[in-house]
């Protein structure tokens, strides 16, 4: 009975149920219920938010303050560059210890926050700009940040600290908030203005940093004008691995190419809890720490951050433990739109509301108007029909509208034929870019990209895209990695949950030539990518960590993931062919050597000149049946991966057959890759803009190959020439490592991103 | 007796003709790596001719009595994945001749298979020869394609067979008499050519060929050959082609008739077959080897219970033998001979093999001394 007259909140039924009073009576209960606070409630249900646990806690709380940073860079128009520092508070703990306290620094180059907003953005729960709108963004309900502020205030009872500069050449406030969970409002301990914006402090924290620093690549005022820091002290646990501050980071990078990031992690691991999953790019880093010391200044991005254009493609890079997520793309995401809601995509007591809301704000304006005001792919002509089948006329004010004929109104709405909702409220990340992106963080032999047209589920406008990397580094007998985003946010619990894990199972990856247990991921040295934009992602929690299980969106993925697929059979079919000629020409000319000095020995004949007839004859053989194998199938063009679109091959050394006499190099697959790249390369158009500049002359050098390559061919002597173009692209390759691009002869290896040139810098093997 | 009783001393006849004999098969060999250099030179695909040594190819001459090699031709090409790796390994063979008879020595099979071993070039541990086998096919392929005898590639087998009697030879300079030859026998070469083995002088009226070596044991330790003025030879099973050869010879140049003594049982029937007209993957050599007019004395399918053998020497056919029986029976040459079909019903029909070694249960000495006597008065033999 108590149970049934109460708000449901089961905070106050612990509160009855202590209660020592044999009988309760309505008025001893009235005494008790009163209101409960949304932070009062969410620093009960903490987990509910994503602070589960103490290493949970630390990731949550760098994603919700990276996250904000990168919405309100972009909204600002601003090329984010985001620094996240994790400085260990207790560096003397016990080796077991499986906490510590942390203090956390998210420090961007935004627009920074006016001064009377600060209190509202850091210090409380559901407030913030982002709800009430159908806009993508990052960020949804408002909870993030201030939620990760509750946390440090809870675990360590220290304030938040935010520094925030909105005008380039004023002071920046200098905040230090405590929340107050009963009242959600924040409690203001410190408030002045400083020039320690970004802080000085952090530049000498490190070697690392400091190196950093005297280079002006860390914190330095010229990159961050204008912007906001916050630190939280906090309760948490860093390790590497999966679900950690690094892979987050990563991915984050990866879906974010736009954006440079720099990561100062802690000086210490805390004890390990279970086994480490290692990351995508471990053993990779590993090599870029052995390169640090001597790493090309180039490399790294330009300080100017408009006029960046690095020479190389992007890599990771760590420099005295400081991790370095550089920027692949130079162009920010196109502005979003923000959209009314379609009228199939609400429900009958948002309609209510909504009708309430504009009686209000419009002065009792009519039904009609109200239609065409609040809703989007509402014609006058539809707006007067919905008007007619509720029984109102054009005219009817909203007020006169009864309960009823809302009701009506819904079930219109749902039978309704409409248009659906626009979709230029949706910025995908653009095959380009996601191809950038996983060039950056995965270090595979092919990669694959594409984007489906924006659908629509609830209403809601949403589009997906996918990617996948295949080869390389990745480790061949593993399951396939799935790695999430949405919005651009990288999903890291939860993975079955998610709609995106089902459409990965649900695609039948046999047919691309991989292994592919069932109702399991498939096997094999493959990276599939998958990212949903929408203007709002159904989470199946408010902690987002997996998209919900609509129909029309598992659709979509899998026929995102099913384009990537193809592309990706169509490789490995080509690679299956490409190895299998390989091997028959390495049969022939393993035993051509000996049977030129068998019959020399017989009959006195010119030793090499008979290798050499015998060795033309071989490569002519060989040559003949690759051409034969492009007719057999569909058109040449068609059967090269390298010519499919959003499609990026990484020539790698173990697809190429090894030359069996180091004199006389064979056919190699290598060359055919460097002419497939420059043949596409030739084809794109010079308008278009290109992703990672190529400088003039390297552009030249590879038109000059290019027409040499053309020449060749005509004159007959093919595999010489082809020969010739081989040697020239990978024996100059080495020099241009130390001075990139000076003359034409010295042109470094290219690789071909998405039909243009770029150059690669340590030549196939970083891949 | 000896119709090629040699007038000049052995040695320089031998070496005059060895002489020949090399520069003949020099020839060819160049030949083959002429052809070889010159296609790959003039831009054409280099291959080799091998005529085909399966049993599609092998013709039964029924006028000569003998199996032949038909016409048909495998051309293996140095670009044809399947036989790059041969194509490469005949060189090599061909190449290892070259040598053998540039030093004027030979080289067993074995040896040959030692002399073109080695890693091929520029790969990981690759070896041109995987086994033995495939070094002895290479070298048939290359004694079919040039039409060239084993022995005039220098090249000899392991020596197995063996031979006492009323005969005296010359074996390479050395005059071997057969009827001294203790317990035992004279062992049989692998290369019975006239260059190697002459006969000088030869009392004997007939040959008596059995399948082992312990049969062979009885009969020489009974003076068989003594009593009866003959030639005893044995192959221990099949015959190489040394002992045919020497068969062959004796029964061509002295005249002398070839009695079989061989078990009942399919291989046997086999052993006579090969002997008589040559074998498939041999059939490039029946012109030499085949003995038309070989006959067979035993053991027959009637001799259970013409000689009234005991239960206990029945060996009972398996499966593979009677498929093995029918195979035989369809043979050209036994399948118009009466005599063979019912011999070979015969054996079906009491569903068990005999061995020669079974007429010991009769008595130790029955085969020497009543058994082979008794046929060769008879005139009782199968041909």
């Amino acid at each position: 009975m108590s149970v049934t007259t109460q708000s449901g909140s089961e905070i106050e039924s612990k509160m009855t149920k202590t209660t020592k009073a044999p009988h309760a009576t309505a008025e001893s209960m009235a005494t008790k219920q009163r209101d409960i606070s949304v932070s009062e409630f969410f620093a009960k249900n903490r987990h509910l938010l994503g602070f589960d646990n103490p290493r949970k806690a630390l990731l949550t709380t760098v994603k919700e303050a990276v996250d904000n940073s990168l919405d309100a860079c972009e909204e600002a128009g601003i090329l984010p560059d985001i620094t996240v520092v994790i400085e260990d508070l207790q560096p003397d703990r016990a080796a077991a210890a499986k906490s510590s306290r942390y203090r956390v620094t998210v420090v961007d180059n935004g627009p920074g926050i006016v001064r009377k907003q600060v209190e509202n953005v850091f210090g409380r729960l559901l407030f913030g700009s982002k709800f009430h709108r159908l806009k993508m963004s990052r960020g949804q309900q408002g909870i993030g940040i201030s939620a990760a502020g509750m946390y440090g205030l809870i675990t360590t009872g220290k304030p938040m600290m935010i520094q925030t500069r909105p005008h380039a050449h004023k002071q920046a406030h200098h905040i230090e908030l405590a929340m107050n969970t009963k009242t959600n409002r924040a409690e203001v301990t410190v408030d002045e203005e400083t020039d320690d914006f970004p802080l000085q402090r952090l530049r000498n924290l490190t070697t690392g940093t400091r190196e950093l620093a005297t280079s002006n690549e860390f914190l330095s005022h010229t990159q961050y004008p204008t912007g906001t820091s916050v630190s939280i002290e906090m309760e948490g646990r860093y390790q590497k691995g999966r679900g950690s501050v690094d892979e987050f980071l990563e991915l984050t990078a990866i879906a974010n190419p736009h954006a440079r990031i720099t990561l100062v992690p802690p000086t210490r691991e805390s004890a390990a809890e279970e086994d480490d999953v290692p990351l995508l790019t471990k053993k990779a880093k590993k090599k870029d720490d052995e390169e640090a010391p001597k790493a090309d200044p180039n490399s790294l991005p330009d300080p100017n951050l408009t006029k960046e254009a690095p020479a190389g493609p992007t890599t990771t890079t760590e420099v005295g433990g400081v991790i370095i997520f550089p920027r692949g793309v130079a162009e920010l995401p196109p502005e979003t739109k923000e959209i009314q809601p379609h009228p199939k995509g609400i429900e009958l007591g948002t309609l209510l509301q909504m009708l309430k809301d504009f009686q209000e704000a419009s002065g009792d304006s009519t039904l009609y108007k109200f239609l065409q005001e609040q809703f989007c792919r509402v014609s006058p002509d539809t707006a007067s029909d919905f008007c007619k089948a509720i029984g109102a006329t054009s005219r009817t004010k909203v007020s006169d509208i009864e309960p009823q004929q809302a009701e009506k109104l819904y079930k219109e709405f749902q039978e309704a034929k409409l248009a659906p909702p626009p979709t230029d409220c949706l910025a995908p990340i653009g095959v380009r870019q996601l191809l950038a992106g996983l060039l950056k963080g995965v270090r595979a032999e092919f990669y694959a990209a594409s984007s489906r047209e924006a659908a629509v589920y609830r209403g809601r406008p949403f589009q997906i895209e996918a990617a996948i990397a295949f080869g390389g580094q990745l480790r061949a007998d593993d399951q396939a990695r799935v790695i999430r985003f949405a919005n651009r946010v990288p999903l890291l619990f939860q993975q079955s949950a998610c709609s995106s894990f089902k459409s990965v199972t649900e695609t039948n990856w046999r047919n691309y030539d991989l292994q592919h247990p069932r109702a399991s991921l498939p096997v094999g040295p493959l990276v599939i990518m998958i990212h949903m934009a929408s203007v709002w992602v159904p989470f199946t929690s408010e902690s987002k960590e997996a998209i919900a299980d609509y129909d029309e969106i598992r659709k979509e993925m899998k026929l995102a993931l099913m384009e990537c697929g193809r592309k990706l059979g169509t490789y490995l079919r080509k690679r299956a062919k490409m190895k299998r000629e390989g091997e028959r020409r390495d049969v022939f000319q393993k035993y051509i050597g000996e049977i030129a000095k068998a019959v020399s020995a017989i009959n006195s004949v010119d030793t090499k000149k008979l290798y050499e007839a015998l060795l033309d004859q071989a490569r002519k053989k060989t040559a003949i049946a690759d051409l034969q194998l492009d007719e057999d199938g569909k058109a040449v063009k068609e059967e090269d991966p390298a010519d499919q679109e959003g499609v990026i091959v990484v020539a790698s050394e173990s697809t190429m057959p090894v030359p069996v006499d180091s004199d006389a190099p064979p056919v190699g697959k290598l060359s055919k890759a460097e002419a497939a790249a420059l043949k596409v390369a030739a084809m794109a158009k010079d308008d278009e803009p290109t992703l990672l500049d190529v400088k003039p002359a390297k552009r030249q050098a590879a038109e000059k190959t290019r027409a040499t390559k053309n020449t060749a061919t005509k004159g007959g002597d093919k595999p010489a020439a082809k020969q010739a173009s081989a040697k020239q692209t990978t024996a100059k390759a080495p020099p241009s490592r130390s001075s990139p691009a000076k003359t034409a002869t010295e042109k470094p290896k290219m690789r071909l991103v998405n039909g243009k040139l770029v150059p690669v810098q340590d030549g196939p093997k970083l891949f | 007796m000896a119709k090629k009783a040699p007038a000049q001393t052995p040695s320089a006849n031998n070496s005059k003709h060895a002489r020949e004999r090399d520069k003949k098969t020099m020839g060819k060999i160049v030949g083959l790596a002429d052809d070889v250099a010159k296609r790959a030179l003039g831009g054409k695909e280099p291959t080799i001719d091998i005529p085909t040594r399966t049993k599609s190819n092998t013709i039964w001459n029924s006028k000569r009595g003998i199996l032949q090699m038909g016409d048909a031709v495998a051309t293996r090409e140095l670009f044809n994945l399947n036989q790059a790796k041969q194509f490469m390994q005949t060189c090599l063979h061909a190449n290892s001749i070259r040598e053998l008879i540039d030093v004027e020595k030979t080289l067993s099979l074995r040896g040959m298979f030692y002399k073109g071993l080695h890693t091929v070039a520029g790969t990981n541990g690759e070896k041109t020869f995987a086994d033995q086998d495939e070094s002895d096919g290479i070298l048939e392929d290359l004694e079919v394609s040039m039409s060239s005898l084993r022995e005039e590639l220098h090249i000899f087998a392991k020596k197995r067979g063996t031979m006492a009697g009323n005969i005296t030879i010359v074996d390479t300079g050395d005059e071997i008499d057969c009827r001294r030859m203790g317990s035992g026998g004279y062992a049989i070469p692998s290369i019975c050519e006239p260059d190697v083995i002459q006969f000088k002088k030869c009392e004997a009226k007939f040959v008596l060929h059995v399948e082992k070596d312990t049969v062979w044991g009885r009969f020489n330790e009974d003076r068989f050959w003594q009593k009866h003025n003959c030639i005893l030879t044995e192959g221990s099973g099949q015959p190489t082609r040394g002992v045919r050869r020497l068969l062959r010879r004796l029964n061509e140049e002295l005249g002398l008739p070839i009695y079989c003594l061989l078990d009942c049982d399919p291989w046997g029937h086999y052993i006579y077959s090969v002997i008589k007209q040559g074998s498939i993957s041999l059939a490039f050599e029946s012109e030499r080897l085949a003995i038309p007019d070989a006959k067979f004395i035993g053991i027959r399918s009637k001799d259970y219970k013409a000689c009234n053998l005991s239960d206990d020497v029945q060996i009972d056919l398996t499966d593979t033998d009677r498929k093995r029986a029918g195979e035989i029976a369809a043979y050209p040459w036994f399948e118009k001979h009466k005599g063979w079909q019912k011999e070979i019903a015969g054996m079906l029909e009491n569903g068990f093999k005999m061995e020669v070694e079974s007429l010991t249960s009769k008595a130790i000495s029955y085969v020497t001394e009543e058994y082979v006597p008794q046929r060769l008065k008879d005139k009782d033999w199968l041909d």
